[in-house]
Formats: structure tokens, sequence, C-alpha cells
């Protein structure tokens, strides 16, 4: 598929994109969000280009042997990461108008699960299944990406990183139920960090903190709030956890009758967005030492359902042997998982708009201020 | 007795629903391998815990959870020889021909009559609610189809000793 028309919905608070049927695993977005990359649950990643309001694809990058399991487009000095199950990264470079890759070996076994690039963009830390961080950064002298790891306690994969705003913390969630903060300090390219609320001594891959909130759940997405303070993770065990450094450390825990969330971002200093398998972003706040949940961003329109027709009918008993109304349709905008959640535009600390992306092909942007506007009891503190 | 059934489907519908989040994992044992983690259970953490919902001692239902995998396994109602052989006909009859079922595994777990085998692969392909509902539909139908196939092995007996005793 190259060219998509969104399907805008009438009251204008989302705006789908879809990329055909297969699965988009992961996307990012460039600087000012006219470039998009995604992958389509392959070995390619595929870079678009906004043109009125259309995603037009323009690139095709495919060195990776494996399915792509991540990507991060580095706002400021326009490179692309991209990590795949055949346990290697590249690094994209625009030159004259065709991305140029450089290879980089993590050094890791299994597969590269997830990617991104430090806030500084000197660095980027690769996740793995070999129970590993890796830290890379670019080594003028010998024109080589270099890599240092971080292994001590993680016992299983990781599965998802977020980079504190100080370039040199970074957050790990892992398969053996853990939300873990390490230190990811090189005296080769950062200057000295001073301290943060986590912790002031930061020699590499010291462990500054390890949660677990109590459940079983494997860990697969975790965020930082803008400031740092604050970081918020979600597992399989269907939880949204929050700790408050400022705080003493302070966990707080959210479970309810959802299904397990896929990823999370925050959107301001006290609220979050989750996503995962009930198709349905959610609204969560943080505030005056609670955790709760807001509200369902997907309000779905009831279908009217009344006297089916008989040609509807024949329809149904010719094609699916029943002759009540089956629908295959979700209620919800996603018609599958949901797997990654990312700010579109403004930052984490005021999002004015999210990006979902979905098993089912899709691409939902979200409104979030005309959709706090438009749905009741929904306030983004 | 069907007011017993819609509960035990019920139960079994939610817990599917549950157990049907599943992600792409690639193997952490085995280099650029990825293997359904309920079938190797070589690591313990990626497991879940097994659950079996059972209607009566012979009607119960095995669902082991995982990461990337979960497996389902059937245990259909016998009460006497003629089903038992019934049952066992009709399955062997599907398990044969798995390939042709997606999600269907070609040999049942042990102790129980028939199981499925429901991966990240599928649930990329499938609708989910659709799964559960393939899930539900199949359970209801096969204790039907076994009586049906009694009632006609039945008929059949009768027609055929009563031609046989017409000689005498």
């Amino acid at each position: 598929m190259t060219d998509q028309s969104p399907r805008i919905s009438i009251i204008k608070m989302t705006e789908v994109h879809d990329f055909g049927i297969a699965p988009v695993t992961c996307h990012t977005f460039d600087k000012n969000r006219t470039g998009l990359a995604l992958s389509h649950n392959d070995s390619n990643v595929k870079i678009y280009k906004k043109s009125a309001n259309k995603w037009q694809e323009t690139d095709t990058l495919s060195e990776h042997g494996q399915r792509v399991t991540s990507i991060d487009w580095a706002p400021n000095s326009n490179r692309i990461v991209t990590c795949s199950a055949d346990r290697n990264a590249f690094v994209w470079m625009l030159e004259d108008g065709k991305w140029k890759q450089v290879l980089v070996i993590p050094r890791i076994n299994r597969a590269a699960t997830f990617v991104r690039w430090s806030p500084k963009e000197n660095k980027f830390a690769v996740a793995s299944g070999s129970r590993l961080i890796a830290i890379c950064y670019y080594d003028v002298e010998n024109n080589w990406w270099l890599s240092h790891h971080i292994k001590k306690p993680i016992r299983s994969t990781v599965t998802c990183l977020d980079w504190h705003p100080n370039n040199v913390l970074i957050a790990a969630g892992s398969t053996d139920f853990k939300c873990r903060i390490f230190s990811a300090y090189r005296k080769e390219v950062d200057e000295k960090p001073g301290p943060s609320s986590w912790g002031s001594k930061m020699a590499f891959g010291a462990l500054m903190a390890e949660f677990a909130n109590g459940g079983g759940g494997w860990v697969h997405s975790v965020s930082f709030s803008a400031s740092g303070n604050k970081v918020a993770w979600v597992g399989h065990d269907s939880s949204v956890s929050v700790v408050d450094s400022t705080k003493g450390n302070e966990l707080l825990v959210i479970k309810d009758s959802f299904l397990p969330f896929m990823g999370i971002t925050w959107i301001t200093e006290n609220s979050l967005v989750a996503a995962g398998y009930d198709c349905n972003p959610m609204l969560f706040s943080h505030t005056g030492g609670k955790l709760t949940l807001v509200g369902q961003l997907d309000q779905s329109q009831e279908k009217e359902s009344g006297q089916i027709s008989a040609m509807n009918r024949f329809k149904n008993l010719d094609k699916k042997a029943t002759a009540s109304e089956t629908s295959t349709d979700l209620k919800t905008q996603h018609q599958n998982t949901i797997t990654q959640v990312s700010v579109y535009s403004g930052t984490k600390a005021d999002a004015g708009k999210i990006a979902t992306s979905g098993v089912d092909g899709n691409l939902i942007i979200w409104d979030l201020k005309s959709l706090e506007k438009s749905i009741q009891g929904l306030k983004i503190s | 007795m069907a007011a017993t059934l819609k509960p035990y489907l019920n139960a079994i519908r939610e817990t599917l629903n549950a157990a049907i989040c599943l992600q792409n994992f690639d193997s952490q044992n085995v280099e650029r391998h990825n293997k359904p983690e309920v079938e190797v259970k070589s690591n313990k953490e990626l497991l879940l815990t097994p659950i079996v919902i059972s209607r009566n001692e012979r009607e119960k239902v095995l669902i082991e959870g995982s990461i990337n995998s979960l497996r389902i396994s059937i245990a259909i109602k016998q009460a006497d020889e003629i089903e038992r052989i019934l049952c066992h006909k009709f399955t062997r009859f599907m398990m044969m021909r798995a390939e042709n079922f997606a999600i269907l595994r070609r040999k049942q777990v042990e102790g129980y009559d028939i199981s499925f085998l429901i991966t990240n692969f599928h649930t990329e392909q499938m609708y989910k609610h659709k799964l559960v509902d393939f899930i539900i539909h199949f359970m209801e139908e096969i204790d039907k189809e076994i009586n049906f196939l009694k009632l006609a092995v039945n008929s059949r007996a009768r027609i055929s000793a009563e031609e046989f005793l017409k000689n005498f």
C-alpha cells in the first residue's frame, strides 16, 4: 500500500491511517511529524512522508534478516536506529536523499527487542533476549559503534526501555516481572551528571532502583515522566504501576477489569495513557498520592441494531450458516491489539496528540484536547 | 443438563479472552529461534499457571498459557463404550488433518481428547474474539455430533438386527 487516505471521524477527534492488513509492529515519527517509519511485522522498515494528510511511501529499508522489533527516529540528528530479531542494529542516515546504513553489532546473542536513542542522541540502548541491555555510542577514532553491556541483575528478556531526560539513567522492564532503573553513564560521551532524584552515584551499569509490583506480570512498557521524577510501567497482570522518586519511591499500582496493556506514555506530569489488548487507550491520573483510571479515549458509537433485513438474513445464512446478525467488527477503532503508544504533538510534559499503532495495521492519531472537551468526565490533569 | 452447559462455556470464554493476550516473543534459549513457549517449557517465568475448568468428572478443559502461545485441551463427554469409540474416531479423523484446521494440535495432551495450540501468529492473522467463538462453537457442536453419530449407529444396528432375525 502506498497511498492511504485517512478516515477522519465525524467529530475530528481521531485520524485513522490504514496501512493494510499486516500488523504494525512499531512506529516512529521524525521531528516535525512529516516523516514516519514503521515495520509491518517483517524484516523491512518502510519510510513514509506526509503530503496532504496522506502518508506516501518513499523508501524501504531492507537490511535486516529477521523481523524488525523496534525503530527510533532521532529528532535532531535525523538518524533512524532499527533493531531486529537477527541480533543486529542499524543506524540509518539520510545522505543526498538516500538512507545509508551503518551496522552496529551490540554483541548480543539473542534477539534484540527494543531500541531507543538517548535524549541527547549521542548514544542508544538496545534491549535484548540475552538478558542484557547494550549501550551503544559512536567511537570517532575507530569509526565504529561501540557497545557496552548492562547485565546484572537482569534474569530474563528485557522487553522495553525508556531514557531519563538527564541522558544518563535508563528504565528497563523485563519478563522477570521487574522494572529497574540503571545508570548508562559513559565517560567517553557524557559529562559528569549531577545528582538526580533516583540517586547520586551513577557508575556505568549501577542499579539505581528495582521495583516489583507484587504481581507476576511481564513488563510490556515503561515510561519516565517529562521531569524524570516518576516512572510508570504496565505489566501482563493487567496492572499500571507508578513510582514517584520525590516521595521516597512510593509505589502505586492499579488493577481493574481491563486486559493487559502493551504501551504506556506520560502525557502531562500527572497523566498517563496506556493501551493494549483492550484495543482502547485509557487515561490514568497520578495526583495527590493516588493513581486512578479516568476513562477510555475510544467512546464507541453504538451501531444501530434493529430488525435485520431479509436480504441480510439470507446473506448471513449463506455465508456464515447463521441467521442472526454476526458482525466481526469490534466496537473500538482499533480492531486488534494496540502495540505502541507514542506522543505525536507536544512533549511528555504537555502532549496535544498521541499516536497508537496496532496489530490491525492501523495507526490512529488521537487529539487529546478535543477528546477532553467532548468526553464527559475526562479531565487531563 | 443444559443448565450447567452455559456457565461452563461462559467460564471458558472469559478465561480464553484473558489468556489469548499473546505477543511475538523470540526464544531466549536458542539463537534466532521463535518457538511456542507453552510447548518447549524451557523458561518457567514465561509460562502462566495452567487452569482446569470442569463441568463434571468427565467433561473438562485445560488451558495452559504462556507469553506467545496458548494450549487448550478438551475432554469430551464419553458415557459408554460406543461414545468412547466414536469420540476416538472423530478426534483422530480431525487430528490427522490438523494442518487444515490451523489451530488444531496434531496430538492431544495426555488425559484429554483433543488439543488446540494458538500462537501469536494466529492472533496476528485472525480476530481474537472469533478464535474464542470458534472454540466455544466447537465445544457446543462436538457433543451434538457424537450424540448424532451414536443414534445413527444404534438405529443402523437395530435395522440390521431386524433384517438378520427375519431369517428365523
